[in-house]
């Protein structure tokens, strides 16, 4: 792939609004409250499409056409039933607490409710998880452009890290936040072309179900395996992804979905830096609607591309390369589609939405990082009673650690990939449980600190030993599970993920209610006043129209996202 | 939060949309083969030019 300088005019144009914007803000950085949380100021609409942004890094990006590509419109499981459903359920029944009890982060929330220990558990995890998604999304980024465009792997990272690290100095979680409604902006009009000429080669949408009809057919698939999302979940094997549906409904839909949208601090903190209660339920909400629409830009482009490489007769049409091992590299299923499909220019733009998905997706990493490390660990354990002004400077120096240690973790990726599925791997265990952590502590006003912190490790446990005893279909022991033996083998990997995720939250969802239920409570119901549902007064209900309450909204947008289920069923 | 992001996301439209559109003006037409034939740096420089003008417009019109 060949940039002209009409390319590269473009992405320096953008780079240069993204420092500009960070330039302006500069001004308004004046307490620890503005650079964490934005003085809590961000309208519902901005908050909302930064909420939508920090989620879609340039890896999702890639991952999603990737997966489009390889499993169909199935793919869009991981929106309409992965996503929707918990972001309506965040905006309307968690947010009231998120944004009412004030905390200044989702761990902050656990100490309010339960205590010091379960927060301290929450913050270290997260923190360091944080900072190697980052890492690794530079590595797998830097790689990429080497690959495509032959840039420099060594300067890639460094020119993106120095820019990511000159905004958030400069303007704090209100950059981040401007740069991630701009990402939205630019991967919308970056990639709607593509969709329109990929549609249009393979003869709009008739011709791309014609085509991906031969290609499920030939793998020994019903006809419409990769165009029919529901229809062929019946078993695992009637599927290219190998799951059934109570596996894919129970543990994508409500098991990882839920602990992903509910619980994750990088989205929710874009809500609690709304200016308001009724703009903090609406944030998710907000994001939802596009949400719903991701699919077409993302997971399209994989089915199209998929579609013409089974035609493709070698005559420079459109192909997926192969791996040596003779399966086709979908990684690379966007990039391949924009060098085919884009002239100099869009290129430019198409590649400068890749470069703004990516950095804004580090800056999400970043900006939830400092203000977990300052606020949960720092003022915590290290300097409780500093002066704000203290605080904006530790967090100015964690952003400047953060980044140099996301990049060491870039490199660290780089030598052992061994070690980066590793640890991939831990935090899932960790996340899993998550939700019901925070479900039982929302909605059940006798969960204990102790309850809820033995509940985590042992779900975390649980998902460990889960993956230790069960394999997918094909592997070998040791990274991908059967480290304990072997009792039961899953059809695919998928399968496995979605299982291990609903074992941890049973165990953890159990767990804590039988030792809530052997503890003493050590906070009355005065001082959960604000944390739990049934002892926190209402919201008071806006005024105007019952579609402008963030219920009304909750509902249109899940009604929504039935009717696309049942379009693409 | 003292700046309307609509400000700069409009300028950034209108800039990126006249480079577009003035290349898609003097670029070589062959350059299009591959887009199917369709000058897509003009139209999709229109579409952002057009985008560009109604964020500005809504700054504009928030402005106090």
């Amino acid at each position: 792939m060949h940039l002209g300088p009409v390319d590269y005019l473009i992405l320096i144009v953008y780079f240069a609004f993204v420092l500009g914007i960070g330039w302006v803000l500069k001004r308004h950085q004046k307490t620890s409250d503005d650079f964490f949380l934005s003085g809590r100021s961000i309208p519902a609409w901005i908050a909302g499409l930064a909420f939508l942004s920090a989620n879609l890094g340039a890896q999702e990006m890639i991952g999603m056409a990737a997966s489009g590509a390889k499993y169909g419109i199935a793919t869009s499981h991981f929106y309409w039933v992965g996503a929707i459903p918990a972001m309506v359920f965040v905006g309307v029944f968690m947010m009231p607490f998120y944004y009412g009890s004030r905390a200044r982060s989702v761990p902050e929330y656990l100490k309010l409710r339960f205590d010091e220990k379960t927060r301290a558990f929450n913050a270290l995890s997260f923190a360091t998880m944080t900072l190697f998604s980052s890492g690794i999304s530079m590595y797998a980024l830097a790689r990429l452009f080497e690959a495509i465009l032959g840039w420099d792997f060594n300067i890639s990272i460094l020119v993106s890290a120095t820019i990511v690290l000159a905004y958030i100095l400069l303007g704090g979680l209100t950059s981040a936040i401007y740069n991630e409604v701009l990402q939205f902006f630019l991967i919308v009009l970056g990639f709607a072309p593509l969709v329109f000429l990929g549609l249009r080669d393979i003869g709009g949408w008739d011709g791309l179900v014609a085509r991906l009809t031969e290609v499920s057919v030939s793998r020994g698939f019903a006809p419409g395996a990769w165009t029919q999302s529901w229809a062929h979940l019946g078993s695992p094997q009637a599927n290219p992804m190998g799951v059934e549906w109570f596996g894919m409904a129970m543990g994508l839909g409500f098991v990882l979905s839920f602990g992903y949208w509910c619980t994750d601090f990088l989205v929710v903190q874009r809500a609690m830096a709304a200016d308001s209660m009724d703009a903090a339920r609406k944030t998710p909400l907000i994001a939802a609607m596009p949400k719903m629409l991701f699919p077409f830009l993302v997971i399209l482009p994989g089915m199209i591309a998929m579609g013409l490489t089974s035609q493709a007769m070698g005559d420079g049409s459109f192909a997926l390369p192969a791996k040596p091992d003779g399966t086709y590299d979908y990684d690379l299923v966007i990039p391949m589609m924009l060098g085919h499909y884009y002239p100099s220019g869009m290129l430019g733009l198409g590649l400068t939405a890749l470069m703004a998905s990516f950095m804004s997706g580090m800056a999400g990493n970043v900006t939830a990082f400092n203000t977990v490390f300052t606020y949960d660990l720092y003022q915590t354990y290290v300097a409780p009673e500093a002066s704000d002004a203290h605080y904006l400077t530790v967090g100015r120096v964690t952003t400047v650690v953060g980044i140099g240690l996301s990049v060491a973790t870039a490199y660290l990726a780089a030598q052992f990939n061994n070690i980066m599925d590793f640890l991939q791997l831990v935090f899932a265990f960790v996340n899993a449980p998550l939700f019901a952590t925070f479900l039982l502590g929302m909605f059940w006003r006798r969960a204990t600190g102790h309850g809820a912190f033995l509940g985590l490790i042992g779900g975390t446990l649980a998902a460990a030993l889960h993956h230790g005893l069960t394999l997918p279909a094909g592997a070998m022991a040791g990274i991908k599970g059967g480290w304990l033996g072997s009792l039961h083998l899953y059809p695919s990997e998928m399968a496995q993920n979605f299982w291990t995720a609903i074992w941890a939250w049973s165990a953890c969802f159990v767990l804590t209610i039988l030792i809530s239920l052997l503890t003493r409570r050590t906070k009355d119901d005065a001082a959960l006043t604000g944390l739990v549902y049934s002892l926190t007064p209402k919201p008071p209900r806006g005024h105007g129209s019952w579609w402008r309450t963030p219920e009304g909204l909750g509902v249109g947008v899940l009604l929504l996202a039935a009717v696309l289920n049942v379009l693409f069923w | 939060m003292g700046l309307d992001i609509r400000w700069p996301m409009g300028l950034l439209f209108l800039l990126l949309g006249a480079i577009l559109a003035g290349y898609g003006v003097l670029s070589d037409p062959a350059i299009y083969a591959r887009s199917l034939g369709l000058n897509v740096n003009l139209w999709w420089g229109a579409v952002l030019l057009v985008s560009g003008v109604v964020m500005v417009a809504l700054a504009r019109r928030a402005r106090p």
